[in-house]
């Protein structure tokens, strides 16, 4: 939290010499952190002397910190309960736009050892001695394990529900469990695109019923771009109508997302 | 430093900024306790996921404490009493826990008794799993609390010399019989003061549970990944469970440091303090 906010006070000093450079604060989910990362190189270019600075995190844990006060200019969310959160306290400016959509797809270990049970569905994954992991229902991306499981009709009994998806990636990455849920965008990041593992550390496994919970993704400017500077309300719009044109979308669909 | 005979004070100015340095880490646990919502406080803490959190902590952490004693006790004799080459760097690395990120733990404890990991692999054959069990969770506590108890027996040991034992053994008392009859009784303060500690660090432990054991109600999911987890819905039960773990803490930490300050020989302890920090410096 401490150093996007850091980072933007540094470079508004440094900057102040040569040009006068604008930082505009991000505060984007975590699962968004590589897109990102390209969609502020390209509104970089598209708008010289601008600077996008970006916190990372939870969507939960950015949400408390704009409740609290961090002054960013930009929240986008992995959901939209979080979203909801920001809205309620009047933090937001303008209406949250759905962005991207996500999925969940099924993971296993890459190399696969030869007394790894064969997984190749939900039911598999929910078959007894199977060490499944998933993310606890208190995380959206437990919740969505729980409305696909619910809609296919099986109950899974996973041996671990942990607090975030990329904790499920690690586990199933390292091996240590047989399967585990996660969205599509982070088992492409892993080397796991549908039915390639070149390099990967995990097999994503398609969900014949992934679509029955599609997770969605808003963006928003926030009211604290009003008080960073005359120009941040406008730029901040500007960055949203970016991520939601086609060059914005282009990115974040090569990333695995869904379009809103 | 607080039983010399010549009491020598701080500078008024060193003085002040050293009670700053006291709100810096008090501030955030009185805030803690403020955030506290007394009305939903036993609503929070009796609800049954606090409940098997709480449980499964307090089972855990007396087990790995157990353990602690069992094989801490004799690896700071080995470390303070027996000579073999080497020996200050066997003791850097008992202290690596207690320095390495807990994550890294976590993972490092994960490659030794994971799955595919060096001895879990061996393991795995016998039929024995360890990971996402709450043996994982004991393994986690007592490979982040261990070094604790050895430091703390380390100390006594160094303190009290080995006059005592020398006797014993000079008076024909088998080895043995020394270490039961003369080492261990005087070991008792340094070893409850340690044992308490042990067992305080091992109810924290977070970093290497979650990432090598998981996290299930009642099986894995100790109370410092249930305040985690409800952190991301119920921020007021993650304070409240929070709290909990404060006030064990701090009780746990009053009775090993306060009994020691109550005892004559806290001016023994004075010394001792002075030349472990010379000594590590």
């Amino acid at each position: 939290m401490g150093s996007s906010v850091v980072l933007a006070g540094c470079s508004a000093l440094s900057d102040g010499a040569a040009e006068p450079a604008t930082t505009l604060t991000v505060f984007a989910a975590a699962s968004l952190g590589d897109s990102f990362e390209e969609l502020a190189d390209g509104f970089e270019q598209e708008n010289p002397g601008v600077e996008v600075e970006y916190n990372v995190a939870g969507s939960s844990s950015l949400a408390e910190q704009i409740l609290a006060g961090a002054p960013a200019d930009v929240f986008a969310s992995a959901d939209e309960p979080n979203m909801d959160t920001v809205v309620a306290a009047g933090e937001n400016s303008g209406e949250p736009k759905p962005f991207a959509t996500n999925v969940l797809t099924l993971v296993t270990p890459a190399d696969t050892r030869a007394d790894a049970p064969d997984i190749a569905s939900l039911e598999d994954a929910a078959a007894e001695g199977v060490k499944l992991v998933v993310c606890a229902p208190q995380v959206p991306c437990g919740r969505a394990a729980l409305d696909v499981a619910a809609d296919a009709g099986v109950e899974l009994s996973p041996v671990s529900e942990e607090a975030s998806v990329t904790d499920v990636l690690g586990k199933v990455a390292s091996g240590e469990a047989d399967a585990g849920l996660v969205y599509v965008t982070d088992a492409l990041s892993a080397g796991g695109g549908a039915g390639e593992t070149a390099g990967g550390t995990v097999n994503a496994i398609e969900l014949e019923n992934a679509d029955s919970a599609v997770n969605t993704y808003p963006i928003t400017v926030l009211d604290a771009a009003a008080e960073n500077g005359p120009e941040h309300p406008e730029l901040a719009q500007r960055f949203v109508d970016y991520v939601l044109s086609e060059d914005g979308q282009s990115v974040l669909e090569a990333d695995g997302f869904g379009a809103p | 430093m607080r039983g010399r005979e010549v009491r020598v004070h701080p500078p008024a100015g060193l003085a002040v900024v050293g009670i700053l340095g006291a709100a810096v880490l008090l501030v955030p646990f009185v805030a803690l306790v403020a955030g506290v919502d007394l009305t939903r406080l036993p609503e929070l803490l009796t609800s049954p996921s606090a409940l098997d959190a709480l449980g499964l902590s307090l089972r855990t952490a007396l087990t790995a404490t157990a353990i602690c004693l069992v094989i801490g006790t004799p690896l700071a004799l080995v470390l303070t009493r027996l000579d073999f080459p080497g020996r200050s760097f066997a003791r850097s690395l008992v202290l690596l826990p207690l320095v390495v990120p807990p994550v890294v733990g976590g993972i490092a404890l994960t490659e030794a008794f994971g799955r595919r990991g060096l001895i879990g692999e061996h393991l795995q054959l016998l039929g024995i799993e360890i990971a996402f069990t709450s043996a994982a969770v004991v393994m986690a506590q007592v490979f982040v609390s261990l070094p604790f108890l050895v430091v703390a027996l380390e100390g006594a040991l160094l303190t009290r010399g080995e006059a005592h034992e020398r006797t014993a053994l000079s008076l024909g008392a088998s080895p043995l019989r020394t270490f039961l009859t003369v080492t261990l009784p005087l070991l008792v303060p340094g070893l409850v003061a340690g044992l308490v500690l042990t067992f305080a660090r091992a109810l924290g432990e977070f970093g290497a549970t979650i990432t090598f054991a998981g996290s299930l109600q009642g099986t894995t999911r100790t109370l410092p990944l249930q305040v985690y987890l409800e952190r991301e819905t119920d921020p007021e039960a993650a304070v409240a469970l929070s709290l909990v773990l404060v006030v064990v803490a701090l009780v746990v930490i009053t009775v090993a440091y306060g009994r020691r300050d109550g005892r004559r020989d806290g001016r023994r302890d004075g010394r001792r303090y002075g030349r472990r920090t010379g000594a590590e410096a």
